[in-house]
């Protein structure tokens, strides 16, 4: 009976005081809510500097305010803009790509910036001001970018069929071909191939991409987002489009790795900072958004991240570049390529219209014989007994009840 | 016949627990490569310890799943109490099926409508944070509810419906006879269904992620955020440590229980079950004449 009573004071006990925990705020600190891709920030692991924590002691140096950095992460950029969408306005700082910021500049969900608080944004290179997502740059301040290329296993590819799309679609590596598993990606690698615009309106363009993928489809082991890493690094896998950065965290733990950018071009990205609307610390965001553009924090960033950083002061720090050397000889020609050489474009927004049939043609894709047939059978096979069980069960003993 | 059914048990255990002791021997791996094991080491297990969001993550999910199961387990017990001493038949049933629909639903389902609800109001009442930390316990003790009833109606229903009025027969108040002589029998199912809500909400993702806020990220959500890069496997380390701290609860929890009461527990069980089996057999041998 005690034992009982015990147990039940002690869960009303450590509810009080977990609650006490989380109530527990001080009063004087201020909460920013950055909202971030995952692992997409110096964190203060391995080594590295503790971007957030060298924030919080920057600020109460500087302004003399107690600050906490509260610092959440996302893994897609419509994941974020859902979570955004949805109507919970507690963030102060997103970082999302070049696509999702032009939607939501339509769509009035972020602030304008008060650049006058960001002085250190002179030092992004002009190549990434005024950019089309963001034209009078009123909204955005860009905080990594980064191409598409490929990943190749030098021990299984031969060098001569490297420099082209087409490795992708050559049947000589059946089944060791990687490809994206969403249809942004995916359809972009067809339509780099064939030098379609990868924002092209026009259905008849999309239905030659969704050819040559269907086409590609017998030599694609498969489908793929993050597992990329393992498959590439493990070597079950010889060729992948893939993020330059991301190849340079590849090539660390197998250096038989090496990348090439295809000579028909290919994708750009630009992950920038915002602040959406609803934010209540306007201008601790600004001054967040200020530091990590000063030359310390942004360098960790870069050297923590893989990502090509858009900073000037990055891009010219020794640190860094012995850094990246250090890490993969090629890294800064891999990152930051002669932009004559491969040419590029951004993805832009689609209209519903255009999202539609690329939707429409995707599902086509990947529905398409995806299981075999012989699963189809396997299922209707055990469909057909477990009913034919149940129907035997119920007829015995409807004769059983019956016979009484 | 004998081999077989002990290959079988060996084959399901085999499927169950290999991808745990993968997991715990990649924690130990020197780099984070997940197809080759290069070499033993604490390495991840420092860089854990050094890693402040994944605690912070850790924190918040061991706070959420404490008081989301107390809370659930003191609601669940009081209802269960009240579905028990209802007369009408009719309203019993359907309120036992109305609680069962969280559990039924899609956690999908569950954790939209939620979300929705939770903005709707918020935005009613005017809150900046439509989405915080009590959101997201109101949503898990909304799933949680369910498992704890349907643990502790049972034991309601197995108790001697005649203790509690004897027990006020010998002079207790009804207050008295429930704290005295009912809870103690219905103790092991609130245990079972704490334990239950403890852990489903330990490793729930799609509700968290749908009524989580700003202000607090659980493990499941900073995992899945990871995969925009890759897992590091110092989330490995973590799990290995969850694991073998679940393993020495339960053994712990096995050991007490085996020491003082298991024993005797499970006499009177076997008891109860001949009584039973008597009285039926009596009852259908009486039927037959």
């Amino acid at each position: 009976m005690k034992r009982s009573f015990r147990f039940l004071f002690l869960m009303a006990a450590s509810l009080m005081l977990l609650i006490m925990l989380v109530s527990c705020d001080g009063k004087d600190t201020i909460t920013l809510n950055v909202y971030n891709w995952g692992e997409y920030i110096s964190d203060g692991s391995e080594g590295t500097l503790d971007v957030n924590a060298a924030f919080e002691e920057y600020y109460y140096e500087t302004y003399g305010q107690k600050v906490k950095v509260n610092y959440t992460t996302y893994a897609s950029n419509e994941d974020m803009y859902a979570k955004l969408r949805s109507g919970s306005t507690g963030y102060d700082i997103v970082i999302p790509s070049e696509y999702m910021i032009q939607r939501m500049i339509n769509e009035g969900m972020l602030e304008e910036l008060d650049f006058d608080n960001i002085p250190n944004f002179e030092y992004i290179a002009p190549e990434f001001r005024n950019q089309y997502y963001d034209p009078d740059n009123l909204y955005s301040v860009p905080y990594t970018y980064g191409m598409v290329g490929i990943i190749y296993n030098t021990k299984m590819v031969d060098e001569a069929d490297i420099g082209s799309w087409d490795l992708l679609w050559n049947e000589k590596y059946t089944g060791k071909i990687l490809q994206f598993n969403n249809a942004r990606d995916a359809f972009g690698t067809a339509m780099y191939y064939q030098g379609i615009d990868v924002n092209t309106k026009d259905r008849a363009q999309w239905e030659i991409a969704v050819n040559l993928l269907k086409q590609q489809k017998p030599l694609v082991q498969g489908y793929v987002m993050d597992e990329v890493f393992n498959k590439m690094k493990g070597e079950s896998a010889a060729i992948a489009p893939y993020y330059a950065g991301d190849y340079l965290t590849m090539y660390d733990s197998n250096d038989a790795l090496a990348f090439y950018y295809p000579e028909e071009g290919t994708n750009v990205f630009v992950d920038a900072m915002c602040i959406p609307k609803g934010s209540r610390q306007k201008n601790v965001a600004e001054a967040y958004i200020n530091f990590m553009l000063t030359e310390e924090i942004a360098v960790a960033n870069a050297e923590y991240i893989g990502y090509a950083s858009p900073n000037l002061l990055v891009r010219e720090s020794e640190d860094y570049i012995a850094y990246m050397e250090d890490w993969h000889e090629d890294a800064m020609t891999i990152l930051y390529p002669d932009t004559a050489s491969v040419p590029t474009q951004y993805y832009h927004m689609l209209d519903a219209e255009t999202q539609a049939i690329s939707n429409e043609l995707w599902e086509q894709l990947k529905i398409e014989s995806s299981v075999g047939d012989t699963v189809h059978v396997i299922a209707l096979v055990i469909v057909v007994i477990c009913t034919a069980f149940f129907l035997w069960r119920f007829i015995l003993k409807k004769y059983r009840t019956s016979q009484y | 016949m004998k081999i077989l059914s002990k290959t079988y048990i060996a084959l399901i255990l085999a499927i169950m627990y290999i991808p745990i002791l993968v997991l715990m021997l990649f924690s130990f791996n020197s780099t984070n490569n997940t197809g080759v094991f290069t070499g033993f080491s604490f390495y991840w297990y420092q860089e854990l310890f050094r890693s402040a969001e994944t605690f912070a993550a850790l924190k918040n999910t061991l706070i959420l799943a404490v008081s989301s199961a107390v809370t659930a387990t003191l609601i669940g017990t009081a209802a269960s109490l009240g579905l028990h001493r209802m007369r009408s038949k009719f309203l019993r049933g359907t309120i036992t099926s109305l609680t069962n629909i969280p559990m039924m639903n899609p956690d999908i389902v569950t954790g939209i409508s939620m979300m929705l609800l939770f903005v709707f109001v918020g935005t009613r009442l005017g809150s900046t944070e439509k989405l915080n930390f009590w959101t997201l316990l109101i949503a898990h003790v909304t799933f949680n509810l369910p498992y704890v009833i349907l643990n502790v109606t049972p034991k309601f229903r197995q108790m001697d419906k005649h203790l509690p009025e004897a027990a006020q027969d010998l002079g207790c108040t009804p207050v008295q006879s429930f704290f005295k002589v009912e809870l103690p029998c219905i103790m092991p199912g609130i245990v079972t269904g704490f334990i239950m809500a403890f852990t489903l909400s330990l490793d729930d993702f799609v509700i968290s992620y749908f009524c989580s806020g700003s202000d607090f990220q659980t493990l499941p959500i900073l995992i899945y955020s990871m995969t925009k890069k890759e897992v590091k496997p110092d989330i490995y380390a973590l799990s290995t440590l969850m694991i073998i701290a679940i393993l020495a609860l339960l053994i712990l929890s096995n050991l007490s229980n085996g020491r003082d009461d298991g024993l005797a527990r499970l006499h009177n069980w076997r008891s109860r079950v001949r009584e039973k089996v008597q009285t039926r057999r009596e009852a259908k041998g009486g039927g037959a004449k």
